[in-house]
């Protein structure tokens, strides 16, 4: 099975490659779909020569990575390309290995629940095959590099590619069932961005579930917790010392990248992201992984400063609920609406920017446009993931009690 | 959220787009045409008003009395233009400067891709000559433009003279807060390119020039000028820039108002506008149908086009000579700038409150976006419509059943729908992407291999290649399926066509967004054909039809259209040869100035019938 995961690899680095070499790289580097002031590779060239001349890389308003990003690249940054198709590659290394670690669990759970006779007898075209199952991963990996979204967040170095690497081993982990590692992958993720905060608690419920932690002692999930504060709070910790500020708090540190979201405008929206938490930890409680899928594309689409970088990221898991596809609605419908968007983006910008003939209202209305396709696809698959559990539990062909046959309604 | 997750009105939906789908995208394409016909009555079609405040309440007075000096530059000038048989540069400089501007010159020269046989040029070499009047109330940080492009006629000697006549009278006033520049280009558009790139200092067409000496701040808006008789009976404007751009309607509407106060009269499309008569909406139409035509068509309409990319607001002003009684002098034209060129002069900022984006059927009359927009919103919904029942019928096939509730039919436990359908699709696609990039590459890059094997110059065996690449494509890929077999051969056409039809309504979606003429014209010929291409019925019929409405096709029928509406019809031998030289100055045009046409015909438009032919014949 390795040998195709080589193959898709060797493609997705010729890809990036051949794009890094060509013209387009710069023009890509430029759209503001693909980089956001948060991710856009020009402020960390930016950050590095204002650390380079000794000056705080803070002190202006452009530099908004953190601190150890800026590291990392102070001594990498001959290798920037390197670099970020090796994140691209280990991304997709790590959601190969982690949905394989997954299918097995998934496979083993339902022979457990079909031995224990609690599926439904009818279900049997519900019941999923390891022969179907065995090619997922690989989809998974294909899904991520060759994304066309995946590729040009790449190209432009966007440094969200980072942030996907870190969610993706914070997903390896847990899947492995390492609660030390996951937490840290996480406290690094979080550190980046914050959102990824909303994955502990899937993380957390995969862990307890899958009995890597004792789930009788309520103090496992304090020291779950108390991990990953600590380990948050060491890497704040580590970035003071790094940056010679005096130590005290860590807002001063934190400003820049954070507060950017307190816009005015987009508050409710960034305060939506921990709004579905606790909700969908209720829903999906026996479901963490598909309760962190959700989760990650909620992420994606309700963050300040959205890229397609985050899309791609969830996008990938698509392949892992394949099984779900007969039950989706509108897959054809929110397929078009997100490929028009996407290739409306740059007309419309340029209408706006360019010929100044459209005014931002043009733009902004696809980005909504963009953002309500987004919201129906998950909610789709969510509806669609719901309807196949009842259906698993009470049977494919169900009779209304007068006889006739009956349907589901989502209310 | 009641129509996506009810299934009840789902499927009456459902039902409603597959028995009625026929009729409805018949509907909907009549709707369309019918919208678009009903754009020049008065609830779709608005008088047109100035937005502007800098520009509407201020009254001007033209003072403006250099006739005699105008055609006394003017003689001067034709007659040193035809002593050293090119611009008098020279001459120029040494005029400019007398009138007191402040002259510079700039060279430039451009090797085209090959020659150009309308305008009899290939390797070209010229000067600008340009007068910067420094305005005396403000910095030099904004500036309004006046230009004159002369080509290698002796034309627009006049219009040299208007422009020298207007410097010196503009030099004499006092109220002047933009330095205004008075450009006089050589090789008509060539020379403004090169002038406005090292202007704003970039090079996008491979333009060769000296860097100028001399700036003005941004450029707020600039008129070009054409005029090559002493007295004139009318007026033409003319808006529709590169690539379809437009200048902001505010800018229009002031010129209309000049003319208006002066008594001149104004046409637009070379057509007086008369409202009150009764076939005004039929005259409104006629102008409409010529905008449409001259803005799909992507060129530059005079040398003001090109400033409209850099975000410079510009229209071309055209002198017309005709039969009429009334003529006017050079007067009261150098009235109408004067006027125009003082309330510009009263913006304090960039003209942006009027429209970007209008028709005008008429000069006083406009339809803007809002209500433009729906007659291709009607059209591309039948594209819409026929892959939402395309879909449907592919997924039936595929799943058994969609509703576990609907329809319990003997299902096939997920089959590889997907996977046998897209294989077969790759062979297809790629063939006909790479036959477009063919057409977009190999004409110029092959013109010397084709000279030497062949009696024929570069610039025909341009044209030549174009049109036998374009018709090769029609014999290459409609073979390739059966190499990639397919278990259900319905199914890979659907397939394809799936995925054709999604594949022209985004992209006629794109390009009606940016240039709606353009993306209008192509609807209307290519939707109805695409809708109906399928492998059954009568084929010959479809094919031919397909073959009328292929992008050449409808290029060619669009020149027919323009010279019909011209009242200048065109004979078959006369619109052939018409056609090829549009060719070339279609890829010419691609190369100097940046005109996207081509590429997005040949690249976009043609790969992707290319697909419904392959449909056609996929048996």
């Amino acid at each position: 099975m390795a040998a195709p995961l080589v193959l898709v690899l060797v493609v997705a680095v010729t890809v990036r490659a051949a794009l890094f070499r060509s013209s387009l790289a710069e023009f890509i580097s430029e759209r503001v779909e693909v980089v956001s002031p948060l991710s856009s590779w020009k402020r960390v060239v930016e950050g590095l020569s204002l650390l380079d001349l000794g000056v705080s890389p803070y002190s202006g308003a452009v530099f908004h990575e953190t601190p150890l990003i800026i590291y990392l690249f102070h001594f990498l940054i001959d290798y920037a390309e390197l670099v970020f198709m090796i994140t691209d590659a280990l991304t997709a290394i790590a959601l190969y290995f982690a949905i394989q670690d997954f299918n097995k669990v998934v496979f083993k759970k339902q022979k457990l629940l079909l031995e224990l006779d609690q599926y439904a007898p009818d279900v049997a075209e519900l019941i999923r095959t390891p022969m179907e199952m065995r090619y997922i991963p690989l989809k998974v990996a294909l899904f991520y590099l060759l994304n066309p979204y995946t590729i040009l967040s790449c190209v432009a170095k966007s440094t969200c590619a980072i942030n996907n690497t870190l969610i993706a081993f914070f997903i390896l982990t847990t899947i492995k069932g390492s609660a030390f590692l996951s937490a840290i992958f996480l406290a690094l993720a979080t550190y980046q961005s914050l959102y990824p905060l909303t994955l502990f608690v899937p993380g957390l419920l995969y862990l307890l579930q899958t009995r890597h932690i004792n789930p009788n002692s309520a103090a496992a999930v304090h020291t779950c917790e108390n991990e990953e504060q600590s380990l948050l709070d060491l890497f704040l910790g580590v970035c003071h010392d790094v940056c010679g500020k005096p130590s005290g708090n860590h807002l001063p540190l934190l400003l820049p990248s954070q507060l950017l979201g307190f816009h005015p405008r987009s508050l409710w929206l960034y305060i939506n992201v921990f709004f579905y938490t606790i909700p969908l930890a209720i829903k999906l409680k026996e479901h963490p992984i598909f309760f962190m899928f959700i989760q990650i594309a909620v992420i994606a689409i309700f963050k300040s400063y959205p890229t397609v970088g985050d899309v791609a990221l969830y996008m990938a898991f698509f392949p892992v609920w394949n099984h779900l596809y007969r039950f989706l609605r509108n897959i054809f419908v929110l397929t078009c609406i997100i490929i028009v968007c996407s290739l409306l983006f740059p007309v419309l910008w340029h209408l706006w920017i360019y010929a100044g003939s459209a005014n931002s209202n043009f733009f902004y209305a696809i980005t909504l446009t963009f953002n309500v396709g987004q919201i129906l696809l998950i909610s789709d698959y969510f509806y669609a993931f719901l309807r196949r559990e009842y259906y698993l539990t009470h049977g494919l062909y169900l009779t209304a009690k007068d006889g006739t046959e009956a349907m589901l309604v989502l209310k | 959220m009641g129509l996506l997750s009810d299934p009840v009105r789902r499927r009456a939906l459902a039902r409603l787009v597959l028995r009625l789908n026929a009729p409805l995208c018949v509907l909907s394409y009549v709707a369309g045409i019918a919208w678009f016909l009903a754009l020049v009555f008065p609830p779709l079609t608005q008088r047109t008003y100035m937005s502007e405040n800098a520009m509407g309440s201020t009254m001007v007075e033209e003072q403006f009395a250099g006739g005699d000096r105008a055609r006394a530059f003017a003689r001067d000038f034709a007659a040193h233009r035809k002593k050293s048989g090119a611009l008098p540069v020279a001459w120029l400089e040494r005029t400019m400067r007398s009138v007191g501007l402040e002259v510079y010159t700039q060279s430039f020269s451009r090797k085209l891709p090959f020659p150009d046989e309308t305008h009899e040029r290939y390797m070209v070499s010229g000067t600008n000559v340009y007068g910067i009047l420094r305005a005396p109330r403000a910095a030099s940080t904004e500036s309004l433009v006046l230009t004159v492009p002369c080509g290698s006629d002796s034309t627009n000697s006049q219009a040299v003279g208007l422009l020298l006549a207007l410097a010196a009278h503009f030099r004499g006033q006092i109220y002047w807060a933009k330095d205004i520049v008075f450009l006089v280009t050589e090789h008509d558009l060539l020379g403004t390119e090169a002038w406005l790139e090292a202007y704003h200092d970039v090079n996008v067409t491979g333009m060769q020039s000296s860097p100028l000496q001399g700036r003005a701040g941004a450029i707020q808006a600039a008129v070009a000028l054409e005029l090559s008789s002493d007295v004139v009976t009318s007026l033409d404007v003319a808006v529709e820039g590169l690539n379809g751009q437009l200048p902001n309607l505010d800018l229009l509407n002031l010129f209309q108002t000049f003319c208006q106060k002066g008594g001149l009269l104004c046409t637009l499309q070379g057509k007086p506008e008369d409202w009150t008569s009764l076939d005004g909406p039929l005259q409104g139409l006629q102008t409409l149908l010529l905008m449409v035509l001259r803005q799909a068509s992507g060129r530059p309409h005079g040398s003001h086009g090109l400033f409209l990319r850099y975000r410079v607001e510009a229209l071309t002003l055209r002198g017309i000579n005709s039969f009429r009684q009334y003529k006017y002098d050079l007067v009261a034209v150098g009235k109408a700038l004067e006027g125009m060129f003082r309330k510009l002069n009263h913006l304090l900022e960039r003209l942006h409150q009027s429209f970007f984006l209008y028709l005008l059927p008429g000069l006083s009359r406009f339809v803007s976006i809002g209500l433009y927009m729906p007659a291709v919103g009607f059209l591309l919904l039948v594209l819409g419509l026929k892959a939402l029942e395309l879909w449907m019928q592919l997924h039936e096939a595929g799943m058994g059943l969609e509703e576990p509730g609907g329809a319990p039919g003997p299902s096939v436990p997920l089959p590889p729908s997907q996977g046998v359908g897209l294989a077969s699709l790759v062979a297809p696609l790629l063939i006909s992407q790479a036959m477009g990039l063919a057409l977009y590459v190999l004409p110029v890059l092959g013109q010397h291999v084709a000279t030497q094997h062949f009696p024929v110059a570069e610039a025909e065996a341009v044209v030549l290649t174009l049109l036998a690449i374009y018709a090769a494509g029609l014999a290459l890929p409609h073979n390739t399926h059966r190499v990639v077999s397919t278990q259900a051969p319905d199914r890979g056409w659907m397939a394809l066509k799936l995925v054709a039809l999604i594949y022209l309504a985004l992209q006629l979606g794109c390009i009606a967004l940016t240039n709606f003429s353009l993306g209008f014209l192509l609807a209307t010929t290519m939707v109805p054909t695409a809708a109906l291409a399928k492998p059954h019925g009568p084929r010959t019929l479809y094919a031919a039809l397909l073959v009328l409405t292929s992008p050449a096709a409808t290029l060619l029928g669009s020149l027919f259209l323009w010279r019909e509406l011209q009242e200048a019809p065109l004979s078959l031998a006369e619109g052939w040869q018409l056609f090829l030289a549009a060719l070339a100055q279609g890829v010419l045009e691609h190369h100097t100035y940046g005109a996207l046409l081509f590429p997005l015909l040949s690249l976009g438009l043609y790969p992707c019938w290319l697909l419904f032919w392959n449909v056609l014949f996929w048996k």
